[in-house]
């Protein structure tokens, strides 16, 4: 069964329509990235998906299940399943990296907070920051911060993670160990959909490339066909500009 | 004019005297700590509900901005006087000093209600979005993120309208509450010298509120940079 399914996913802002119909799927697993030029509706998608900004036409399947945006219950459902990391990270400034990852699962999800510690400090280490549980968020860098981010949205254990432009806020030098994160959590089997600029990035990790423009879908395929064989002019000239750089 | 004083004073720090000026103090401390605390929770409640967008909340939130725009622009002493005629008919035993805190809570909710609100809308936008996609509702997400955070934007103002206010409830001595400034009057009244009289009531002024401002500061620092969850 199709895992995330979106379909003709309308959304505005106020008479600015940025998100003209939007079809797109990913199965369980897979790896689905979003290009395409600013202001094209990548972050707005996502946004949509999650419940941040609220779509006005369309629907929107997990696991076959339709997602009913206006109601609260059905929201809170939505994302018991799905996570998503933020390009400015978001991490609560007036707790620890500890609490920060901890936070959600033991008051929301009620977990038992040792289980959940434990948990968190497997996470930490898996995104390199064991050292630093004690530490706020504005003691760390961007790209540790970003790798915390991350560990807070693994920690939820969701089924599908959306990776909102996460190195776009970096230092050039912190791309890769944020990269590197993330890399190594395509190998588990968590379906990502996610929005880069990385394109060297998003052609080894992904299974499914979508080129976005002017709130629509252009194009749909496997990295190689996007980037090696477009069919679209619009593709053709946003990849070609891209990769020359 | 010192020998005045030295010469008064040994009529004035009599017993029932100093046990007069403590009560008046008290009075003015207890009307501020009411009107600060019953303000705090009450503006605290007005702010947050200003934020709800939830349309079956846009009546409270009418009143409540109607409120607050009014009761910040009429002066202090009005306030008083309009709660003095306005009670009086409704409770006829209501005390001076009940109608007095029944206006002094109505100004500082007012305020308060304001700098709690500018504390609030001082948390970033991305950290509430943070919390809602944790699944945090909207009073965890106030508890959990927002007030932490906006604590020590709301607690430097917050201390310096309560260190205005100890002095602002001297206005209360208009309808006649033996309040300090009150009790300065009346020992003027009965003869002392005038040095003497206010003289007393401003070191117990000054006795009320340093030791807040000292409070303010301490806890500035403590919460700079925030460090509490």
């Amino acid at each position: 069964m199709t895992h995330l399914d979106v379909r003709d996913l309308a959304c505005s802002y106020g008479s600015e329509k940025i998100l003209k119909g939007v079809t797109l799927s990913a199965e369980k697993g897979e790896v689905v990235s979003l290009i395409g030029p600013s202001g094209s509706g990548k972050s707005t998608l996502l946004r949509a998906l999650v419940g941040l900004t609220l779509p006005s036409a369309g629907e929107v399947r997990v696991a076959g299940k339709a997602v009913d945006y206006s109601s609260r219950k059905s929201v809170r459902e939505l994302r018991s399943q799905l996570a998503i990391v933020f390009q400015q990270y978001n991490l609560f400034q007036n707790m620890t990296v500890m609490r920060n990852v901890t936070i959600a699962p033991i008051t929301i999800k009620k977990r038992p907070k040792a289980e959940v510690e434990a948990l968190a400090a497997e996470l930490l280490a898996r995104v390199g920051m064991e050292a630093k549980h004690d530490a706020y968020p504005e003691e760390l860098s961007g790209g540790q911060q970003q790798r915390v981010a991350i560990a807070r949205a693994l920690a939820l254990q969701p089924e599908i993670l959306l990776l909102d432009e996460v190195t776009s806020a970096l230092d050039p030098e912190r791309v890769n160990e944020v990269l590197d994160t993330i890399r190594r959590l395509t190998d588990e089997g968590i379906t990502m959909l996610l929005v880069s600029h990385e394109m060297s990035f998003v052609r080894e990790v992904s299974t499914r490339v979508v080129m976005m423009d002017d709130g629509k879908v252009v194009e749909t395929g496997t990295p190689s066909q996007i980037f090696d064989s477009p069919t679209h002019e619009r593709t053709r000239d946003f990849v070609g500009m891209i990769l020359k750089h | 004019m010192f020998e005045r004083l030295l010469f008064e004073a040994p009529d004035f720090f009599t017993y029932y005297n100093v046990i007069f000026l403590l009560e008046a103090a008290a009075r003015t401390l207890g009307m501020t700590l009411i009107g600060c605390t019953v303000g705090f929770i009450a503006g605290l409640l007005i702010a947050v509900l200003r934020q709800s967008v939830n349309p079956w909340t846009l009546p409270l939130r009418v009143i409540a901005i109607a409120y607050v725009e009014t009761f910040r622009r009429i002066p202090f002493l009005v306030i008083i006087f309009i709660v003095l005629y306005a009670i009086q008919p409704l409770m006829e035993n209501a005390s001076l000093l009940t109608i007095a805190t029944i206006a002094i809570c109505l100004v500082s909710t007012a305020f308060l209600s304001e700098i709690v609100r500018a504390g609030l809308e001082s948390v970033p936008k991305q950290q509430i979005e943070g919390a809602r996609t944790l699944n945090f509702g909207a009073a965890r997400t106030l508890w959990y993120v927002v007030l932490p955070q906006a604590w020590r934007v709301i607690l430097p103002p917050a201390i310096a309208f309560a260190v205005m206010f100890i002095k602002d409830t001297s206005l209360a001595s208009h309808i006649g509450v033996v309040e300090l400034t009150f009790s300065g009057k009346m020992f003027v009244n009965r003869g002392f010298s005038p040095l003497l009289g206010f003289g007393a009531v401003l070191v117990l002024y000054f006795l009320l509120s340093y030791p807040l401002s000292r409070l303010g500061t301490y806890l500035e620092k403590r919460l700079d940079p925030s460090r509490r969850s």
